[in-house]
């Protein structure tokens, strides 16, 4: 796990003399200062390459082969060099292959498998990678840069063009560093969409000119290319069949599959020269990771879980159900409301994006405690309620379908007021009303069905934003329409939200504001056996009533690991991941930096608010801590927009690297 | 216009336009249709009608015709408070 960052000339005239090469040269020195502000993804040094085209950095945190997989690594013959972000978990029976095929390996890094692999298969090699990874590949031969990134995008990677080069990063920050030239400001489109979706859609960031490379992606980048027109392509998309293309398989023998998958997802995740911890949270999907590990490896089991103070959102009477069963040694961080509204500024400076809540802050102290164990991996159980299905929205929109079919019946609205027990301020505790919230009169053959009422209630956000601003950006929903019309066409309902999760929420928010980007914070790498591809692909050849039966989550999954489970942990009704939002900020009075990210001057200085709905939120919730959704989206809303205005566009802090010559320099490429 | 509306309006106004766009809001306008309430505000509304009229509004009473406009919320409040 790594940070990575570079460059590539996009231009014609790339013969110019190599003047600014050597130490303390000004391409060198753009390197440094790209890499330096990403030094907590990989702390433990760093390497560069460059030539007349093409420079890359590399930030490494040591996993596998500590001693000789510092980065960049080179085929045989030099010419083709590669940084990378994360791990290919399948490297040693790819070596083998490589091997046999007379390639010669001078590590025993997973990382140099990239670069053989892409000798023999050429741009096609990603398809055969099962792994977490943002990979830079430059073929120096034929002067061309590849970026690819894995298939649902656990590993980040963004990327700008700016004048007559290409930058690219595993964090903006590191692009914004090395580039004060780059302008940087806001992007109102994809400010809107995080205001209704919860992130930005396709390639979009909150910055404008800066874009993501998109999940299962390829693109390639050569000086003779116009700058407009990389070329981009998928090498992987979420695959969902359509309804009589299911294979006829039985629940018995499905489930029996399903567990062989996750058994080797998991052995495959554990490959580590370090020790491998994992995530607990008391919920089904970190229990069968855990369970599995225990029943099924040898590796001893550390645990690592946070509690929270407040009893709406803790789980420790299930952790420990858990570490009782498995015997593990486990850690706690307990979260209290300030310990939130105290991280939440360095939160932000991680994130890059703009929330609507604050549920990343406890898993920045997560990884915090899991660092302070001295442990760099973690497995967790990101990913099972999109492709097994477990979330409460595919439930919700069951229900609404279930309505719409008989909209007189005056019984099954109350279906409505099971969904959400545990909420204390429940949108279903009047039938009435819910029926409406949940708009059950809307057109149920809409692709989108599912996810409209979501996106509406998150754009009561909007209501507090500046009209001057938004007023001719697009409206996201149609937007999306456009993106994804043609990928969700003929698709069976329920996979229609699952679609929509995976490739909204999962990559952009999941995996990155709560996922890489929390854990990268204290130099912690996720691993994910859900996402095992082979996983994610079954998966999507499942009849939809495998995977929630009736109103039934995650049914397939509870069917295969039950019996190495305790019974009241499959049993449990499913609680959401979720941190207190308003509360945290105001439990011991407001948090001593509202003032100044609340105040006029800065609402009126970022301009994308309005300062008076600001301020009479802001007495709101002095006055009373607990609101109601749209109030605690839009505080977390306004709040960190305001705060990454300060971080990243009015007052960002330039970091100059120090001290890189204490650090492991690997030379590359004969130039650096 | 009587003083429940008006004190309604000035609620409705502060707490869920966030002070600004209420003379847009017309008495008979409903709530849910023009967006004024999400699902949380319901509640919050009911929560403020019991602490400020002192009676309890129960679940049979959680309708539209009783909370769903300035009028439907006086004349609602106005027949509770009146018996």
């Amino acid at each position: 796990m790594c940070g990575i960052a570079g460059f590539i000339k996009t231009d014609h005239s790339i013969s110019e003399p190599c003047n600014s090469i050597s130490p303390g040269g000004q391409d060198r020195q753009l390197l440094e200062e790209m890499i330096w502000p990403l030094r907590h993804r990989g702390p433990d040094g760093f390497g560069f390459y460059l030539d007349q085209v093409c420079g890359l950095a590399h930030a490494r945190l040591s996993i596998i082969d500590l001693e000789g997989g510092w980065q960049p690594i080179f085929n045989e013959d030099n010419t083709i060099a590669v940084v990378f972000n994360g791990e290919i978990f399948n490297y040693i029976e790819l070596k083998q292959e490589l091997i046999r095929e007379g390639h010669i390996f001078r590590t025993e890094s997973d990382t140099e498998v990239i670069v053989h692999l892409y000798e023999s298969c050429g741009k096609d090699f990603p398809k055969k990678l099962n792994g977490q990874f943002a990979i830079a590949l430059y073929d120096s031969k034929k002067k061309s840069l590849l970026l690819i990134r894995d298939r649902l995008g656990i590993r980040p990677l963004f990327y700008t063009v700016h004048k007559d080069r290409l930058y690219f990063a595993s964090e903006i920050k590191g692009i914004f560093n090395g580039n004060p030239a780059i302008e940087r400001e806001f992007d109102p489109d994809a400010l809107r969409q995080i205001f209704t979706f919860w992130t930005p859609a396709g390639e979009a960031t909150p910055f404008k000119g800066i874009k993501q490379l998109k999940p299962g992606h390829l693109m390639e980048v050569t000086p003779s290319s116009e700058p407009s027109v990389h070329r981009q392509r998928p090498f992987w998309s979420v695959p969902f069949l359509k309804g009589h293309e299911y294979t006829p398989v039985t629940e018995k023998e499905a489930a029996s599959q399903l567990r062989e998958l996750l058994i080797d997802a998991v052995r495959l995740r554990l490959r580590s020269d370090v020790p491998v911890g994992a995530y607990l949270s008391g919920g089904l999907d970190s229990s069968v990771i855990t369970s599995i590990i225990h029943h099924f490896t040898d590796t001893p089991l550390e645990t690592f879980s946070i509690t929270f103070s407040d009893r709406v959102y803790d789980e420790s009477k299930e952790q420990q159900e858990l570490v009782r069963y498995l015997d593990t040694r486990h850690h706690t961080v307990r979260c209290d409301y300030k310990t939130i509204s105290d991280v939440f500024p360095d939160v932000l400076w991680h994130t890059e994006y703009p929330l609507v809540r604050t549920a990343p802050a406890p898993l920045y102290l997560l990884s915090k405690l899991v660092n302070r164990h001295d442990y760099k991996v973690v497995l967790t159980g990101e990913g099972s309620d999109e492709i097994l299905g477990g979330y409460d929205i595919f439930k919700e929109a069951k229900i609404r379908r279930f309505i719409a079919k008989n909209p007189n019946s005056a019984w099954r609205p109350l279906l409505l007021k099971r969904l959400y027990p545990y909420l204390a301020l429940s949108p279903a505790k009047s039938a009435h009303f819910a029926k409406k919230f949940f708009d059950t009169e809307a057109d149920t053959a809409d692709p989108f069905y599912s996810h409209r009422p979501r996106w509406k209630t998150t754009a009561g956000i909007l209501a507090f934003t500046n009209p001057e601003l938004f007023g001719s950006t697009e409206d996201p929903e149609r937007l999306l329409e456009t993106q994804l019309q043609q990928e969700l066409k003929g698709l069976d309902p329920f996979c229609q939200a699952q679609h929509l999760e995976i490739s909204l929420l999962l990559s952009n928010y999941l995996l990155s504001s709560q996922g890489d980007r929390m854990a990268m914070a204290h130099s912690v790498e996720g691993r994910f056996p859900f996402l095992d591809h082979r996983i994610v692909e079954f998966a999507g050849t499942l009849p939809v009533g495998f995977k929630m039966k009736v109103l039934d989550e995650k049914y397939l999954l509870k069917a295969a690991f039950s019996d190495i489970l305790p019974e009241e942990i499959v049993k449990r009704k499913k609680q959401p991941y979720m941190a207190p939002d308003i509360l945290s900020f105001f439990s011991d009075g407001p948090a001593d930096y509202l003032e100044f990210h609340l105040s006029k001057e800065q609402i009126e200085k970022a301009n994308i608010f309005r300062w008076k709905a600001v301020e009479t939120l802001f007495n709101k919730c002095k006055r009373k801590k607990r609101q109601g959704f749209r109030e605690n989206m839009a505080f977390v809303a306004i709040l960190s927009t305001q705060i990454i205005f300060h971080k990243f566009i009015s007052d960002f802090q330039f970091q100059r690297p120090k001290e890189l010559e204490n650090t492991k320099i690997v030379k590359g490429g004969g130039n650096v | 216009m009587s003083d429940i509306k008006i004190k309604i309006r000035e609620f409705i106004i502060e707490n869920f336009l966030f002070g600004e766009g209420g003379e847009e809001l017309k008495d008979d306008d409903s709530f849910l249709d023009k967006g004024v309430i999400d699902s949380t505000g319901v509640l919050e509304l009911v929560e403020w009608i019991e602490d400020n009229y002192q009676f309890k509004i129960e679940d049979d009473e959680l309708i539209p015709e009783n909370l769903d406009s300035i009028n439907n919320l006086a004349a609602f409040i106005a027949k509770k408070t009146s018996k």
